[in-house]
């Protein structure tokens, strides 16, 4: 038996599971499943780049699916470059800019950016590029004065995530945005719409930003596919090379699959956009205030209110080393992920945490929970029933430890 | 989220998080001493009891602020040592520890590294605080587990002055 096996062995199944890391890991919805299962065995699986029957069979797919995606956005479905992540999508904004505007060097990224976007753009410093980090508020709402402070007739790009991953802050796009255009209308803008898609209306004809990413798995589509919106007129170079197809700046064999997929999610989630908002919210605030009123020495992290994501939930349990937290709550089968440093590979706590004030030993103690609209009342109950005596433990385990 | 890896504990770490012998503050220890910092999320605090003329450990118990690893090797240290002589005692590895855990993963090596480092603080200290002559087998220059226990510590005190800085006025 090999250790992981004994590892699970160990663990045993829990009689209740209740899924709440949704920020790494999503399933398929069903009905995204059904729509992908024919593109796999059946049909319209020929490559759209071809001159045949088959490719064109889904040259026609493809098209319909794009426009599908991109109708929420209210943009031109030729304006969306479709892409294997969203990773890959920041990644190729921002080099992608770079590539083809060499002349301004100085990108523009606030503090609480996914990293993604923020080794994305310090990987620049070797082409001479000079990065600049935009500080945020205690609520993690980024700093506008700051910001139009540092824009200057270098700057080649500025990117200001939509919503942030792990706290939940909506930011203020539109006024960046505004900033940045008055001052300098050539330097381009770019958000990372990843936990933004579907969880709060995004409108690029009117808020009209250069670039946007947006991600499939998110909202229950497949992994292995994401979006760029590029404004029509923006110049942008691929970051890798590759073959003849649709896709120029992601030059791969077309997966009219995971197409189907995301386009099903998409469709989906707008059309009980009200619904599936609300249903998260409620719960989200249930369990978010449900934790800070039953449990002691706890920090909310992030925004309270409208300004918060409707799905995210971050909260700090002081006294507690979030890694064993989490394997206690896994324990309980419940499912979440930590911001202390023990989860990461560096061994740093959450750079997020830490940018919004948090002392190490509070960001260490964090938990991420994230609300899909899968998830019910009743979990939340049980996840409300089961974490004071969670906390309870862990806190007994670091007992008189001064923290 | 930040980059995340897998961390395949062993079966015995996961067992011993949740069911770790030896938790716990003990009252009447002979000696007491702590390594790491909680701003590193990596705390470890040792207490032993001795039969002092016999210089043997008669119990031992942990308190923890850190992953399961973490709590994992100071337990498992603490049933390494029990009925030991100072000396084997000392002897003891962050290696044995991770053996006798059925190996850490390598990014939690430090774990047991810690382990042992507040072990042998706590020996250290009851041969300082008794003014004791330390027996030939305890080295005067500090061992390679104490030192990574000050570099641990060191550093805490650097990101802490580092969040201070950074520390928000609104």
């Amino acid at each position: 038996m090999s250790n992981i096996e004994g590892l699970l062995k160990q663990h045993g199944k829990p009689d209740k599971e209740v899924y709440l890391d949704w920020e790494n890991g999503s399933l398929v919805d069903k009905e995204v499943y059904a729509e992908m299962r024919p593109f796999y065995l059946e049909r319209t699986f020929g490559n759209p780049a071809i001159t045949h029957h088959m490719g064109w069979e889904t040259l026609d797919f493809y098209m319909k699916a794009k426009t599908k995606i991109a109708k929420p956005l209210n943009i031109d479905p030729q304006a969306l470059a479709l892409t294997h992540s969203f990773s890959e999508s920041n990644n190729l904004a921002i080099k992608g800019i770079a590539k083809m505007n060499k002349k301004r060097k100085k990108i523009i990224v606030s503090e609480t950016e996914h990293l993604s976007v923020i080794h994305t753009a310090k990987s620049m410093f070797g082409e001479q590029y000079k990065v600049e980090i935009i500080p945020v508020s205690n609520d993690g709402t980024v700093n506008l004065d700051i910001l139009q402070e540092r824009i200057n007739n270098e700057t080649l790009l500025v990117s200001l995530q939509t919503i942030n991953h792990e706290i939940g802050t909506i930011q203020p796009v539109k006024e960046a945005l505004e900033i940045v255009k008055d001052k300098d209308d050539s330097i381009l803008f770019h958000t990372d719409a990843t936990s933004a898609f579907g969880r709060i209306p995004l409108d690029y004809r009117e808020v009209e930003v250069d670039l946007a990413t947006i991600n499939s798995n998110r909202i229950l589509g497949p992994k292995g596919i994401a979006g760029l919106y590029i404004k029509e007129g923006i110049k942008i170079k691929a970051i890798y090379e590759g073959q003849l197809s649709l896709e120029i700046l992601s030059p791969d064999v077309e997966n009219p699959a995971l197409l189907a997929g995301f386009s099903k999610a998409v469709e989906i989630q707008f059309k009980r956009f009200d619904e599936i908002k609300n249903h998260t919210k409620n719960l989200r605030d249930k369990l978010l205030y449900g934790l800070q009123t039953s449990i002691a020495r706890t920090e909310i992290n992030g925004p309270s209110g409208e300004r918060r994501a409707p799905d995210n939930v971050n909260i700090s349990f002081l006294g507690c080393e979030g890694e064993a937290l989490t394997v206690e709550c896994s324990m309980n089968g419940i499912y979440v992920s930590s911001g202390s440093a023990c989860t990461s590979r560096v061994l740093m706590p959450s750079h997020i945490l830490t940018a919004i004030g948090r002392k190490p030993e509070e960001a260490h103690g964090s938990l991420l929970m994230k609300i899909n609209r899968l998830n019910t009342e009743e979990q939340v109950n049980y996840v409300l029933e089961r974490m004071p005596k969670i906390i309870k433990r862990i806190r007994s385990i670091t007992g008189g430890i001064e923290l | 989220m930040s980059s995340r890896i897998p961390l395949p504990y062993a079966p015995r770490v996961l067992e011993l998080f949740q069911n770790p012998q030896n938790l716990g503050r003990m009252e009447d220890a002979t000696v007491y001493a702590a390594a790491g910092s909680p701003a590193c999320g990596d705390m470890i605090a040792f207490y032993l009891k001795l039969d002092e003329p016999k210089a043997i450990i008669t119990k031992s118990s942990f308190e923890s602020y850190g992953c399961a690893s973490n709590i994992a090797a100071a337990s498992q240290l603490t049933i390494m040592i029990e009925n030991k002589s100072l000396e084997a005692a000392w002897k003891i590895t962050w290696a044995d520890v991770s053996e006798a855990l059925g190996g850490l993963p390598s990014v939690k090596t430090h774990c047991g590294s810690l382990a042992v480092g507040a072990l042998r603080r706590a020996i250290r200290t009851y041969y300082k605080e008794k003014e004791i002559k330390l027996p030939s087998w305890l080295p005067e220059e500090l061992s390679k587990d104490e030192k990574h226990a000050l570099e641990e510590e060191a550093l805490a005190e650097k990101l802490a002055k580092k969040y201070k800085l950074l520390k928000k006025s609104d």
